[in-house]
C-alpha cells in the first residue's frame, strides 16, 4: 500500500505543524504503530528526527498509545486501540492525518505524546480502596454477587489512555472518573469510602482543568473498552448522595 | 566469594515463621529516619512500595514509564496461583511448593519456595480487599482454572486481564501512599546507575527522561524491582520497553547475574507474519484448559495447509495428530510451559507446521465448543437441540471465558477462532534468570534487594504458569517488607547520604560519559537494526535449542556486533531533550552485554534442564536429560570487564525435602 500521512510535529525544530510524509510500501498486515515504525527507521536513515509517540504493550492494555487518527482517538476502529489498529483497514491511497490527544489537562510533550500525569493525580485523590497490607480478612468471607462483580469490572476495564479526554469537545474527563468511581463504588468492599473518593476525585478533576460534562457521549463512543456512559450516571448520583449523606465534610 | 543462601535452620514449614518472629525490626521512630529508593513500580515495586509506605519508611519510586499503571504487569493475562484450596481438590502449601520445584525442575531452592507457597494465600485476600474483580461464582465466591504443570484448581483469575486488575489494585495502594505523603513518584525517570558507597547500595543515577537531566538520589538502600529481560531477543510478549539494564548496571557495579541462560519459551503465541513485526503476542495458558493442540499427520495436509489448498477443517479426525495427548497422557495439553513448546518445535520440524513459514500448530476449542454447548443444552432441558444451536451455546460459554483473548487474536490475525483452530507458535515469554539474591531478597551488594521478575530466586528453570504475578506480589506485599528490616536494623544511626558525595558525582560522570559516546557515534545504522540482529542471534542459538558448537559461533557473531554498534549505531537528537532513540540505544547497548552473558551460561550449563535444552542432553525419547551430579547449582556470574571472563560462582542447591526425579509429565 502506498499512504500519505500528515503527522503533528512540535518541539525541535518544529513549532507544532502538520508535516507530510509518504510511504510507499506497507504491509496490510502491519499494525498502525509499526507502519510508524517504519516511517521512523526510514527517517532515522536520512538523519532527520524520528515522530515521537507512545507505546509499550501493543497489545491493548496498558493505555500508553494515544493518537488521534483521521479526526478519531485510537483511529476509526470501534473498541480498539491505536497498536491493535491494524493496516487492513486503510486503503491503498489513502491519506492519514496522525494528531496527539489534545485537552488543556494533557499538555504536548513531544509531537504525538501528551503528558497525562493528571489522571494520576485524580487516583491519588482518592481512587482506591483504604486497606494496608496484611489487614485483609479472608478472600471468601464477603460473597459477592457474580453479576454485580461482573458490573464493577466493566468499568475497572478503563485503561487509562485519555481517549475520552480527546474526544470531548469539553475535554471533560468524566468517564474515566466515572468509571473509577463505579468500579469501587459497586463492590461491598468501596461502600465504606465512597462519599469521599467521589467527592475527593471530583475536586482534583476540577482542579486539573478538564472540562464539564455535558452529555455528548463522544467518549464512550471512542473508548476503546467501552466504558459506558452509565457509569458518569451513577458517578453523579454518588456525587449527590455524598453532599446529603455523608457524614465526613470533605 | 562464597554465596550464602541464608536460608533459616529448621523444619521447612517453621522456616519463614521463625524468621518472621526473630528478625530484628526497626521501631516506627526509626523508620521515619530511613530512606529507601524502589525503582519499578510493576507488580513487585509498586506493592513494595506501597508497603513500605504503610510500614512508615520513607519511599521514593521511579518508573520510566508516564505513570505505574503502564508497567509490563499489566499486560498478564491467565492468573494468578494461591494454595487457598477452596476447590477441596487436594491442594496445599506444600503441593504449591513442590509443583513449583518440580516444575523448575529442581533448580530453585527449597527455603524461598516454600516461604512463596506460604504467603500465596494471602495476596487473593490482599487483593480482594483492594476491589480487584477475580472471577466468581453463582454463590458469589471465587472461581478457579487450571494451569499447567499441575493437577489441581488453584488459579485466580480476572477475566483475561488478571496482571491489569492485580496491578490496578497495587498502583491504587501506592497512589494511597503518594497521597498520604510516605511515598514519592518520580515517572518518566530512568534509573542508568547504581551508587555504591562503602560497598553498600546508597543511592541511583536517575536521567529525567523528558529533560535528560540527570540526577543523583540517595538513600538508605535500593530495591530493584525492574522486570525481565527477554526483549534481548528483540521480539517476545514483553512490553517494548521492557530492558535489562537497571540490573545490568547493578552487574557491573559487582551484583552477581544468576543463571542467565534460563528463560521460558512460552507454547501459545500468535506465530510471527513478517519482517517489520515489532513483537508476539501472547495467547494465555489458560486456554489450554480447553483448546486441545494438533498438527496433521501427513506432511502433504500439512503443506496443503501451508500453501492455502486446504485449511483445518478439512482434516478429518483420524489425519490429527494431537501430539501433546499423545506423547504426555497424564498432563496431556496442560504439560508445562517448555515441554509444550519443545514439542510444538519438533512437530513443526518434521514438516508439519501449519503456517506459511512452517512455524505454527494448530489449538482447537471446537470439541470444547460442543461439550459446553452439550452441557448448556443439558441444563436449559433442549434434549433435541441441533448442532448448530448447541454450537451457539458453546461459543457463548467460550466467549465468557475467552472472549477477550479470542478478540485480540481476530484482530491480529484476522481469523476467527470460533470458527477456525488458533495458529500458535512459542515465543520468548519470560527470564527465570536474573539478579542473584539470598533468602533475605538482597544481592551480594549490602543494601540492594531485588524483587519480582529482576531477581532469579522461585522458578528454577522454568516458571510455572500463573506463578510469576504470585511471586511478583509475595516479594512486594509479604516477604521484602520483613526482610529489609534485617539490613535495616542496622542501619538506624546511619545519617542520610549526601548526593554531592564523590561516589554519586562518580556515578553520574560516567553515567553521562555512556550518554555521551552514544551520541557522538553518529553512524549509519539505527538502534533498532542492531536490536533486531541481537534478537535474531539469540533466538537462533540461545532460544529454544542450543548447543556447544552454536553457542560458541553466536558468542563470536554477538562480539562483533556489538563492535560494530559502537562504530555504527546512529542516536538521533540530544541528551537534553526527551528523546526515546537514547533511551533505547542505552537499553540495547546493556542487552549486548547481558546476551553475551545468556550464552556463556547457557555453554556452561552441560546437561538439559527446563527451558534450557542442549541438544547434546536428551534421551531417546527426545526428552531433557538433567544432571544433578554436576550442575545441581545456581550459576552465579559476576563481571570483571569484557577483556577478562566473567567469574563464575556455584551456589549448590540442597534438597531435604523432596526427592530429585526425572520431571515427567507421561
Ligand atoms: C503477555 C504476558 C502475559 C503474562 N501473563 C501472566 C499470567 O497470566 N500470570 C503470571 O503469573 N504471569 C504472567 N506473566 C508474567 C508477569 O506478567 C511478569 O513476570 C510480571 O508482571 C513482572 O512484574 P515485575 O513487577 O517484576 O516487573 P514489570 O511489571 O515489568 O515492571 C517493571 C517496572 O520497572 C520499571 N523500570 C524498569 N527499568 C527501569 C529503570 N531502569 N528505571 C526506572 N524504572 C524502571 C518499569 O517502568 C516498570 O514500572 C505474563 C507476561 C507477559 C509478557
Ligand atoms: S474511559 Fe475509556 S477512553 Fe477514557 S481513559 Fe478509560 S479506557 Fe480510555
Ligand atoms: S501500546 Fe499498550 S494499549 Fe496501545
Amino acid at each position: 500500500m502506498k499512504l500519505t500521512l500528515k503527522i503533528w510535529r512540535q518541539g525541535g525544530k518544529y513549532k507544532g505543524e502538520l508535516v507530510t510524509y509518504q510511504l510507499n510500501d506497507v504491509n496490510p498486515h502491519m499494525s498502525f504503530l509499526e507502519m510508524l515504525d517504519v516511517l521512523n527507521e526510514e527517517l532515522i536513515a536520512k538523519k532527520e528526527s524520528p515522530v515521537a509517540f507512545e507505546h509499550d504493550c501493543r497489545e491493548g492494555i496498558c493505555g500508553t498509545c494515544s493518537m488521534v487518527i483521521n479526526g478519531y482517538p485510537h483511529g476509526p476502529q470501534a473498541k480498539t486501540t491505536t497498536c491493535q489498529l491494524h493496516m487492513r483497514h486503510f486503503k491503498d491511497g489513502d491519506t492519514i492525518v496522525i494528531e496527539p490527544f489534545r485537552a488543556r489537562a494533557f499538555p504536548v510533550v513531544r509531537d504525538l505524546v501528551v503528558d497525562r500525569a493528571a489522571f494520576d493525580r485524580i487516583i491519588q485523590a482518592g481512587g482506591y480502596i483504604s486497606v494496608n497490607t496484611g489487614q485483609a480478612q479472608d478472600a471468601n468471607s464477603t460473597p459477592i454477587e457474580k453479576d454485580l462483580s461482573a458490573h464493577a469490572f466493566d468499568a475497572a476495564e478503563c485503561i487509562g489512555c485519555g481517549a475520552c479526554v480527546a474526544a470531548c469537545p469539553n475535554a471533560s474527563a468524566m468517564l474515566f472518573v466515572s468509571a473509577k468511581v463505579s468500579h469501587l463504588a459497586l463492590l461491598p468492599q468501596g461502600k465504606p469510602e465512597a462519599a469521599r473518593r467521589v467527592q475527593n476525585m471530583v475536586k482534583q478533576m476540577d482542579a486539573e482543568g478538564f472540562g464539564m460534562c455535558s452529555n455528548v457521549t463522544a467518549c464512550e463512543a471512542e473508548c476503546p473498552k467501552g466504558i459506558s456512559v452509565t457509569n458518569i450516571a451513577r458517578l453523579n448520583r454518588e456525587f449527590i448522595s455524598s453532599e446529603f449523606g455523608s457524614e465526613t465534610q470533605v | 566469594m562464597i554465596l550464602d543462601g541464608k536460608i533459616p535452620a529448621g523444619p521447612l514449614e517453621e522456616k519463614w515463621t521463625h524468621y518472621r518472629s526473630t528478625v530484628p525490626l526497626v521501631a516506627p521512630n526509626n523508620k521515619r529516619r530511613i530512606d529507601i529508593i524502589v525503582v519499578g513500580t510493576g507488580l513487585a515495586g509498586a506493592s513494595a512500595a506501597a508497603s513500605l509506605g504503610e510500614l512508615g519508611y520513607n519511599v521514593k519510586a521511579f518508573t520510566f514509564h508516564d505513570s505505574p499503571r503502564r508497567a509490563h504487569s499489566i499486560a498478564a493475562q491467565g492468573g494468578i496461583n494461591a494454595a487457598k484450596n477452596y476447590r477441596n481438590d487436594g491442594d496445599s502449601v506444600y503441593r504449591l511448593f513442590y509443583d513449583t520445584i518440580k516444575g523448575g525442575d529442581y533448580r530453585a531452592r527449597e527455603g524461598n519456595v516454600y516461604r512463596l507457597a506460604e504467603v500465596s494465600a494471602d495476596i487473593i485476600d490482599q487483593a480482594v480487599a483492594q476491589g480487584v474483580p477475580f472471577a466468581r461464582e453463582y454463590g458469589g465466591l471465587l472461581e478457579n482454572r487450571s494451569f499447567g504443570g499441575v493437577q489441581v484448581s488453584r488459579t485466580f483469575y480476572a477475566r483475561g486481564q488478571t496482571g491489569q486488575q492485580l496491578l490496578l489494585g497495587a498502583y491504587q495502594a501506592l497512589s494511597r501512599q503518594v497521597s498520604l505523603g510516605a511515598v514519592e513518584l518520580y515517572n518518566r525517570h530512568e534509573m542508568l546507575d547504581v551508587v555504591v558507597v562503602d560497598g553498600k547500595a546508597r543511592g541511583i543515577i536517575a536521567r529525567n527522561l523528558l529533560t535528560g537531566k540527570l540526577e543523583r538520589h540517595a538513600a538508605h538502600c535500593v530495591v530493584l524491582a525492574t522486570g525481565g529481560y527477554g526483549n534481548v531477543f528483540y521480539l517476545s510478549t514483553n512490553a517494548m520497553m521492557c530492558n535489562v539494564s537497571a540490573a545490568w548496571r547493578a552487574v557491573r557495579r559487582g551484583a552477581l547475574m544468576a543463571n542467565p541462560c534460563f528463560t521460558q519459551i512460552h507454547p501459545t503465541c500468535i506465530p510471527q507474519s513478517g519482517d517489520y513485526q515489532s513483537k508476539l503476542t501472547l495467547m494465555s495458558e489458560s486456554l489450554r484448559n480447553d483448546g486441545r493442540v494438533w498438527v496433521p499427520k501427513k506432511q502433504e495436509d500439512a503443506k496443503a495447509i501451508r500453501e492455502g489448498r486446504k485449511t483445518a477443517l478439512d482434516i478429518a479426525e483420524d489425519d490429527r495428530d494431537y501430539f501433546l495427548e499423545r506423547r504426555y497422557p497424564a498432563f496431556g495439553n496442560l504439560v508445562p510451559r517448555d515441554v509444550a513448546s519443545r514439542a510444538a518445535k519438533v512437530a513443526c520440524d518434521e514438516g508439519l507446521g501449519v503456517a506459511p513459514t512452517g512455524l505454527a500448530v494448530f489449538m482447537d476449542f471446537s470439541a470444547a465448543i460442543q461439550r459446553y454447548g452439550q452441557s448448556k443444552a443439558h441444563n436449559a432441558g433442549m434434549h433435541d437441540a441441533d448442532k448448530a444451536a448447541i454450537t451457539e451455546l458453546g461459543e457463548k460459554v467460550v466467549e465468557e471465558k475467552y472472549g477477550n483473548l479470542f478478540e485480540m487474536y481476530e484482530k491480529i490475525t484476522g481469523e476467527n477462532p470460533y470458527k477456525m483452530p488458533m495458529k500458535i507458535y512459542p515465543a520468548v515469554h519470560y527470564t527465570m534468570g536474573g539478579l542473584w539474591v539470598d533468602y533475605n531478597l538482597e544481592t551480594n551488594i549490602p543494601g540492594l534487594f531485588a524483587i519480582g521478575e529482576c531477581n532469579f530466586s522461585d522458578h528454577g528453570a522454568n516458571r510455572l504458569g500463573a506463578s510469576a504475578l504470585m511471586q511478583g506480589l509475595a516479594d512486594g506485599y509479604f516477604v521484602l517488607p520483613y526482610t529489609i528490616g534485617a539490613f535495616l536494623s542496622n542501619e538506624i544511626r546511619t545519617p542520610k547520604f549526601d548526593p554531592a558525595r564523590e561516589e554519586f558525582a562518580k556515578a553520574e560522570a560516567d553515567t553521562q560519559t555512556r550518554i555521551n559516546t552514544l551520541l557522538g557515534i553518529k553512524g549509519n545504522q539505527s538502534v533498532e537494526s542492531f536490536h533486531r540482529r541481537l534478537g535474531h542471534i539469540m533466538w537462533t542459538y540461545c532460544g529454544m535449542a542450543r548447543t556447544a558448537e552454536g553457542l560458541n559461533q553466536a558468542r563470536t557473531m554477538l562480539r562483533e556486533l556489538r563492535d560494530e554498534f559502537y562504530k555504527d549505531v546512529f542516536v538521533p537528537g540530544s541528551n537534553e531533550e526527551y528523546n526515546p532513540e537514547l533511551e533505547k540505544a542505552l537499553r540495547v547497548a546493556d542487552f549486548l552485554e547481558q546476551g553475551e552473558l545468556m550464552i556463556l551460561d547457557a555453554l556452561n550449563r552441560n546437561e538439559s534442564c527446563g527451558g534450557h535444552f542442549r541438544e547434546e542432553y536428551q534421551d531417546e525419547g527426545g526428552e531433557a536429560k538433567r544432571d544433578d551430579q554436576n550442575y545441581r547449582y545456581v550459576a552465579a556470574w559476576e563481571y570483571t570487564g569484557w577483556e577478562n571472563e566473567p567469574v563464575l560462582h556455584k551456589e549448590q542447591l540442597e534438597f531435604e525435602n523432596v526427592e530429585l526425579k526425572t520431571r515427567s509429565y507421561k
